[in-house]
């Protein structure tokens, strides 16, 4: 069952550009997702790509100047700011990227929830002692801390779950364990939103991956689309795949447009081999193809 | 033999030693991985060898002698966090010209642009940011370069990119590298010879 659904999201941040004059900055354009019941989706794709952004959003935790355009529906009904207010840290819940965002002056047991006998269950599940629950967070490991903002986001019994970056930092062991963690709570019946740029970690672990390039989904493949190259839609993808250490080690030439320089046409045309003039004029919408989505006129 | 690490020993606290023996050796060109479990020492021996801690016992040849006191030090260590190794209140282009004027091309291929130059670090991306990290540290004098997990903040395009770039340079010239990483891909992909900590260092 669909638990998330984003429509044609768009998100811009009004800038003050010269003296009083403000300008809209678009970082994120036409984004389309959807989270089901029982499924990782991993967002994958380079840095600076929008991906948090897209978190923030979800939760309703943008700064002040950004704006919101396009739809955002939670089990079919529009998710609106005060429908926001209500499931955040309850059903919907972030796993944040830096276990600094945990209340430095609460002891743990407080802040993984309200009800007591729930933090005796969590803790249990996550390995860590029952004395934790006095302590303050800086008397955590690291790998103990991002363990309790784990056990923060299993306590409140949440349905959707945005993981955003959650294993940079950590050894390969930990971060197997993280992800396995994420796996486990998936097949008990949540929606998972994994962001990471770990591309090898999510492959494993991930039902389906959102390929996101320039504020924008380019692809949607199932995780098993990047076992072979020809499996893959889009150009940008199969770029993806052939830098991977495991496969070719080859870099493609160029950059990633800088959010707001993009005018017109494809995101990706600057640097595609496929680029025609219908490309750069025109943006290509998302469409089915087999099995996956993309968006590209050139995909076969 | 370009480099030999011997009977490299040690300690944070002066108790526990962190490296208990270490000695291998590295010829000219060579390309080796070096890895290991994270919290093993990996950093801190690559420190030890870039001169920037000493060791509380054994010794470091370059050449055959122990490397300079002052001057250029021909073994280059580019750290896990560019943040860290560049200086704050420089724009990028003063960083990138402390030990050498990198050519257009070297630039160019790293993907370093122009507009970039005039920024301060807190303007760019730690991605952004690494690859001034290595066009700073290929001067021609630089005969072996470290690389602590240079890539792990990148994503795969621009990883693929920057070692490319890393192993044409040094295939040139003749230029060692040790690499540090968790990766067995990347690995086997740049280097052509493993080394694992954990074994040397239980000897």
């Amino acid at each position: 069952m669909k638990a998330l659904e984003v429509k044609n999201l768009s998100i811009s941040f009004n800038r003050y550009q010269k003296g009083l004059k403000k300008k809209d900055l678009k970082v994120i354009s036409n984004l389309n997702i959807s989270l089901y019941e029982g499924q990782i989706l991993a967002i994958a794709g380079s840095s600076g790509s929008g991906k948090s952004l897209l978190a923030h959003a979800i939760l309703g935790i943008l700064p002040k100047n950004a704006k919101v355009e396009g739809t955002m529906l939670w089990y079919g009904e529009p998710l609106t700011l005060s429908l926001q207010k209500k499931l955040r840290g309850k059903e919907l819940a972030l796993v944040p990227q830096s276990i600094t965002y945990l209340d430095p002056i609460k002891r743990v047991g407080k802040q993984i929830s309200e009800d007591q006998s729930k933090v005796t269950a969590v803790l249990k599940r996550y390995d860590l002692s029952e004395k934790i629950k006095r302590l303050y967070p800086f008397e955590l490991s690291g790998g103990m801390a991002r363990r309790v903002l784990l056990a923060t986001a299993v306590a409140g019994n949440a349905k959707v779950i945005i993981a955003d970056e959650p294993t940079p930092g950590l050894s390969k062991e930990l971060a197997e364990t993280a992800m396995s963690h994420f796996r486990e709570l998936a097949d008990q019946g949540a929606a998972v939103l994994l962001i990471t740029h770990d591309l090898d970690l999510a492959l494993r672990y991930a039902d389906r991956i959102a390929v996101f390039y320039a504020g924008t989904t380019v692809e949607i493949a199932k995780a098993s689309d990047f076992e072979r190259e020809e499996l893959l839609r889009h150009p940008y993808s199969r770029a993806l795949w052939n830098a991977m250490p495991q496969n070719n080690f080859k870099s493609t030439p160029g950059v990633q447009p800088y959010a707001g320089s993009i005018e017109s046409g494809c995101v990706f045309a600057p640097r595609c081999n496929l680029k025609t003039l219908e490309c750069t004029q025109t943006t290509p919408p998302m469409r089915i193809l087999r099995d996956g989505e993309v968006c590209c006129y050139h995909a076969t | 033999m370009l480099l030999e690490v011997k009977n490299i020993k040690f300690s944070h606290d002066g108790k526990t030693p962190l490296i208990k023996c270490i000695s291998f050796c590295i010829e000219a060109g060579e390309r080796v991985a070096l890895v290991g479990p994270s919290g093993c020492g990996k950093s801190t021996l690559a420190q030890i060898i870039a001169g920037y801690i000493k060791p509380h016992g054994g010794k470091i040849l370059f050449d055959g002698a122990p490397l300079p006191d002052r001057g250029y030090c021909p073994i280059q260590l580019i750290y896990q966090h560019p943040e860290k190794a560049i200086n704050p209140r420089w724009r990028l282009g003063k960083t990138l010209r402390e030990a050498w004027d990198p050519d257009e091309s070297l630039l160019k291929d790293l993907g370093i642009e122009k507009a970039w130059l005039d920024r301060y670090p807190s303007e760019l991306s730690g991605g952004e940011l690494q690859r001034f990290c290595i066009a700073r540290a290929l001067a021609p004098q630089t005969r072996l370069i470290i690389a602590d997990e240079i890539s792990t903040m990148l994503d795969v395009i621009t990883q693929a990119q920057v070692w490319e770039v890393l192993l044409k340079v040094t295939q040139e010239r003749g230029i060692g590298i040790i690499a540090i990483t968790h990766s067995e891909d990347l690995a086997k992909r740049v280097c052509t010879r493993v080394i694992n900590f954990e074994d040397l260092n239980n000897r």
